[in-house]
């Protein structure tokens, strides 16, 4: 275990247990965390997909995007480099009204994003208003360093799985590992159970 | 320790990992900017120009890492680093503020196979250091110092102000001895009667500070990334071969 | 915090990557399985996120991932490297 350094605090402040998951910090500001370079992808070039073992494959333009029902989520987010982020709002369209479109018996999906990133989730995981593609944040246009134009957002997991510049979703009949379990991350990732790495 | 036996030790390597080094006296050397002397128990060594990562641990499990360069030279039994204070550095003004004497964190190292010069190594030198990045550059000229070395060595020294610069009396002391010329440029504020540089580095001045391109120096440039990139493009316009400039650059990891 | 910001040259992960491989990365060289460029691992770009991402200077391919468990390390490489590593 690493010694503690006596009054070192950083620029956090202090958190109530009941409210954030075990070994988690809480942050006032939105840390920016990448695997790679931000993808810049203009709207008019920007479109979701949703295929693979779907009943009818669905694809939206960003304008077709924004008319559809959209929800506004409040929400706490975890890290799993250990910052939360309290009290975050949100305005997407729920996965559930997406899968609607396209109907599925498939139990795993990957989502897939502008750059190389990828991760999987489990069907439940993504159902009964537990998820959405998220495009607006604290009511403005998410930004290109949260992952805008548009990201995945599924903050009952650790927030690795609220894929950034999402950009579609391929549903598999076998769970494929994303980019960050395959590097040794756990594959589900429920932060109350500390779920961060494939040992845990 | 002598310069060979040190090179052997060094070649035996041990593994760096994280270990926990204890403060055992921190003296000011500038408004904000401090040196802290450490006790790392079985410390393998080191060469002038390497650094050490530092990793503070707050009693809610937060974590911050940053590198700072070693400041002592390999023949110094203690191992030394100059913090300064950066506005709004979490990692800085902790080390350059609250921290005290018995204070721990956790540091790995040396790091650091590219930034570095011994004595054996052979010059001439040309050193720039702009701001904090003096302080591998110090550990280099400490090192000379300690050997006895006579090497032609040029060391150019950039900051805001002169209040600002780390080791002012140190250098005076080492610029007074053999074959160590040593150049300051303030580039915000100088003090009255002030008959050095106030200008930011350009070729002129490294031209005029030399060595020339034909005594093929070994070169290191350490500071923010926009004064490494500017001499170090400066140098290969004058002539110098890019590949005898050595560079660390101090980007824009947070403070 | 501006894009700029968001990489770091690959000197910056000396130390992590001294820890994992118990030898000087820096001067390693990395041949980019999409571009086949070859370069430092110094030259390349860092990534911190859930892990460390080291990315091919060129292209932006991904040339390695690290990630620091509790009892690990585990470490992705792609493309061909070339790495020294004194014998003790």
């Amino acid at each position: 275990m690493s010694p503690i350094s006596r009054g070192f605090r950083g620029r956090r402040r202090p958190v109530d247990p009941g409210r954030v998951p075990p070994g988690q910090y809480v942050v006032d500001d939105f840390p920016v965390l990448s695997a790679g370079p931000t993808p810049h992808t203009p709207t008019d070039e920007w479109s979701l997909t949703i295929a693979g073992a779907v009943g009818e494959a669905r694809s939206w333009t960003w304008d077709e995007f924004l008319a559809l029902p959209a929800e506004t989520v409040t929400t706490d987010i975890h890290c799993v480099t250990k910052w939360s982020k309290l009290g975050t709002t949100w305005r997407g369209v729920s996965l559930d009204f997406l899968l609607e479109q396209v109907g599925t018996t498939a139990d795993y999906l990957t989502a897939w994003s502008d750059g190389d990133y990828t991760t999987n989730l489990a069907l439940e995981d993504v159902t009964d208003g537990r998820a959405w593609v998220a495009h607006l944040f604290d009511g403005e246009p998410l930004e290109p360093e949260h992952g805008g134009p548009a990201r995945l957002l599924v903050p009952h997991l650790y927030f690795w799985k609220s894929a950034k510049w999402v950009r579609g979703i391929t549903f598999t009949e076998e769970d494929e590992p994303g980019f960050w379990e395959a590097a040794g991350y756990h594959n589900h990732g429920d932060p109350w159970k500390e779920q961060r790495f494939w040992n845990d | 320790m002598e310069g060979a036996a040190l090179l052997e030790r060094l070649r035996i390597r041990r593994a760096i990992t994280w270990r926990t080094a204890t403060v055992a006296s921190i003296a000011d050397e500038t408004a904000r900017a401090r040196t802290i002397v450490l006790d790392v128990p079985d410390w393998p060594g080191h060469v002038a120009g390497q650094h050490l990562d530092v990793r503070l641990t707050a009693e809610d499990g937060y974590q911050a890492q940053r590198s700072y360069s070693i400041a002592t030279a390999p023949e110094d039994p203690r191992i030394a680093l100059t913090v300064e204070r950066l506005e709004d550095g979490e990692v800085s003004s902790y080390l350059a503020g609250d921290l005290r004497p018995g204070d721990e964190f956790e540091i790995r190292g040396p790091i650091g196979g590219h930034f570095t010069w011994s004595v054996e190594d052979g010059g001439p030198l040309l050193l720039a250091g702009g701001g904090s990045g003096l302080v591998p550059l110090m550990a280099m000229l400490r090192h000379r110092a300690a050997r006895e070395s006579t090497v032609d060595t040029r060391l150019l020294v950039s900051a805001g102000r002169w209040d600002e610069v780390f080791y002012r009396d140190e250098l005076s002391a080492l610029a007074a001895g053999d074959g160590l010329v040593t150049r300051y440029t303030l580039t915000r504020e100088q003090p009255q009667g002030w008959t050095g540089d106030s200008r930011r580095v350009d070729a002129d001045m490294l031209a005029a500070l030399g060595p020339a391109p034909r005594d093929a120096p070994r070169v290191f440039v350490c500071g923010p990334t926009a004064f490494v990139e500017t001499v170090a493009d400066a140098l290969v316009g004058l002539g110098h071969a890019p590949g005898a400039i050595h560079a660390e650059r101090f980007g824009p990891t947070g403070g | 915090m501006s894009d700029e910001d968001a990489w770091l040259d690959g000197n910056a992960m000396a130390g992590l990557l001294d820890e994992v491989f118990e030898t000087e990365m820096t001067t390693a060289v990395h041949v980019c399985r999409s571009c086949a460029t070859s370069s430092a691992v110094g030259a390349h770009r860092a990534y911190r996120s859930a892990g460390t991402v080291l990315r091919c200077p060129a292209c932006g391919d991904v040339a390695l991932r690290i990630t620091e468990l509790t009892d690990r390390h585990i470490v992705h490489l792609t493309g061909a490297w070339r790495i020294e590593m004194p014998r003790r």
